[in-house]
């Protein structure tokens, strides 16, 4: 076998046994804090007797670990139960509202992407000039601060002072894809600002490292331009290191997408989770939590996966 | 002594301040906390400086106390986050072997998992205090010091001196205080006001979501949710605490930036 494919499925294989450990935390974590769900149905006011009937008509008696191989069960074939609060089926609610988040994600990954790249490269050709240093002031703002602030600075400007677009977020199926994008503009906005940032300095410090080697001083040398020695030589070597860094803050996108989707009133995961933690309702919370962390660590295995592929000593081992 | 660069400078200014203030917040909020004195999202004016919030509350006393709540909060997990992982990273790293081998794994379990949504899970089965949130938010972020004490100290425990002193057959806490710790204060030092900023922004997230700090505390996330709805009035009740997370963040990473630089440059840049 060749050693790589090895390499692939020794992380892949880590990667199944993170996921079964993550959820097992998740689940662990709620098991060992004090209350449970029939706590939650029921108040605190709830007498001994009816807690007591209630936990046995839920399944609560038996050993946790019974139930967390069924919960596992149920969330990898889609029947993730009831919410306590509304009695609906949680998988419905989560079909529909992943689509929504998906498509947030998608059109804020679509631009924040080519534009920390290119941000990036513009900051590596003009190095320690006015270019990198606005890049570098830009960075240090948007790490401090926080993901809200930054939306009701958006909504201030532009949904308020300026009645470019909407506050609040409603998108339905009848709109067409034009009006739903001009719908989700400043939380698409939002999140691309969030992620930039990062993305580009992580591009940036990726693409520095490489212009340090030999080969492109030789390049150099030999009298090609700076464009070309970044476009030609520089930027495939970097090309590994930046896919990681781009699957690593879409993976912080996972997280931004909490904040922004309350924020704008967006029916997405990030909205639904919230809600479940503010009335106590654990299953759907429990559901949530363990498909957010599951796309977080996905896109962090990919990220590895990338980088081994990606590096050529690895692809064609002596 | 090296001169303090102007940056430097004006970080520790509004850092001071905003420290001064949290702590004398009693004695310069021109009024009560929860006392009403105006109509509902009055504009500034000379007795109202910042306006009112939406109940009529004086906005410049609430952010006053707000940062008092934040400012504590932040500074209390931070400590808890230091100690815990600072602590555990230099045990780690002295004992090695099959210790260091499940704590670290443990820690790479904790952090494949974002803070925030692990908070939210914890935090939909007990109540949110003060208290509660400083544990979680403490113990939470624990894991990247741990990382970054593990390290330093893995570099540090196969110098010489820390050989000869287990030689000399000094214990475990004398070669961990007095041998590894001095010499890994420095790294330590800058990443605290980097771990310091981000409790700042944590606990105003997780306010502004509601599962933070409950009334009738409150903190910069918790007024900016109670003024949001002001935002679509045209009214920017919400965006004063928020300016003051932002200026807080920004001047605490001033002055972090300007102690990693000295620090580094001590050491004959070897960092």
């Amino acid at each position: 076998m060749h050693p790589i494919l090895l390499l692939v499925l020794q992380r892949l294989g880590l990667g199944v046994l993170l996921l079964l450990a993550a959820s097992a935390l998740i689940f662990g974590l709620t098991e060992i804090l004090p209350g449970d769900a029939a706590q939650a149905v029921l108040g605190q006011s709830a007498t001994p007797e009816s807690l007591a009937n209630l936990r046995e008509e839920m399944g609560l008696n038996r050993p946790a670990l019974t139930r967390y191989v069924e919960w596992l069960g149920g969330i990898v074939t889609g029947d993730m139960g009831n919410a306590l609060t509304n009695k609906l089926p949680i998988a419905d609610q989560i079909a529909r509202r992943m689509s929504a988040t998906l498509f947030l994600a998608f059109w804020a990954a679509l631009i924040s992407v080519p534009l920390a790249i290119l941000l990036g490269l513009i900051a590596v050709r003009y190095q320690n000039r006015w270019p990198d240093k606005a890049i570098s002031g830009i960075t240090l703002a948007s790490i401090s601060l926080p993901e809200f602030m930054i939306s009701y600075i958006l909504i201030f400007l532009f949904a308020v002072q300026l009645p470019w677009a909407p506050s609040f977020v409603s998108i339905n199926d009848s709109m067409s894809l034009l009006q739903k994008l001009h719908a989700i503009s400043l939380p698409v906005a939002v999140l691309t600002l969030v992620v930039l940032a990062h993305m580009m300095r992580m591009t940036r410090a990726a693409i520095l490292n490489v212009m340090q080697s030999a080969y492109v001083e030789t390049a150099e040398l030999k009298g090609l331009s700076t464009f070309a020695v970044i476009y030609r030589h520089a930027f495939p070597n970097a090309v590994a290191p930046i896919v990681n860094v781009v699957m690593i803050n879409m993976a912080y996108l996972v997280v931004g997408v909490v904040v922004v989707e309350v924020v704008f009133a967006y029916p997405g995961m990030g909205q639904y989770l919230v809600d479940a933690v503010v009335k106590r309702d654990v299953p759907v919370v429990l559901a949530c939590g363990v498909i957010f962390a599951a796309v977080y660590i996905i896109l962090n295995i990919v990220a590895d996966v990338v980088s081994i592929l990606a590096n050529p000593r690895l692809r064609h081992p002596k | 002594m090296s001169k303090i660069p102007l940056s430097a400078l004006i970080g520790l200014i509004i850092t001071g301040t905003y420290f001064l203030g949290a702590i004398f917040a009693g004695v310069i909020a021109p009024y009560g906390m929860a006392e009403v004195v105006g109509d509902v999202w009055e504009p500034s004016s000379p007795e109202h400086w910042l306006g009112t919030d939406q109940i009529g509350r004086d906005l410049l006393t609430r952010i006053i106390y707000g940062g008092q709540t934040t400012i504590f909060i932040a500074t209390a997990a931070t400590i808890l986050s230091f100690t815990t992982g600072s602590v555990l990273g230099f045990l780690a790293a002295v004992f090695g072997g099959w210790i260091d081998q499940v704590m670290s794994r443990l820690v790479d379990l904790f952090m494949s998992i974002p803070s925030l949504i692990l908070a939210l899970v914890i935090l939909s089965s007990i109540e949110a205090t003060v208290l509660t949130l400083i544990v979680i938010m403490g113990l939470l972020d624990s894991t990247r010091v741990y990382r970054l004490a593990r390290a330093v100290a893995v570099d540090i425990s196969v110098m010489d001196y820390v050989e000869a002193a287990r030689l000399r057959g000094e214990k475990f806490g004398w070669i961990i205080f007095r041998e590894i710790l001095p010499n890994a204060l420095s790294p330590l030092v800058a990443e605290m006001g980097l771990r310091f900023i981000f409790m700042v922004l944590f606990i105003s997230t997780l306010s502004f979501l509601g599962i933070g700090v409950q009334p009738p505390l409150a903190d910069w996330g918790g007024i900016v949710k109670e003024n949001k709805d002001g935002i679509n009035f045209g009214i920017g009740a919400a965006l004063y605490p928020a300016i003051a997370i932002a200026t807080l963040a920004i001047s605490v990473n001033l002055v972090a930036d300007w102690i990693l630089n000295r620090t580094t440059s001590l050491k004959g840049g070897r960092g």
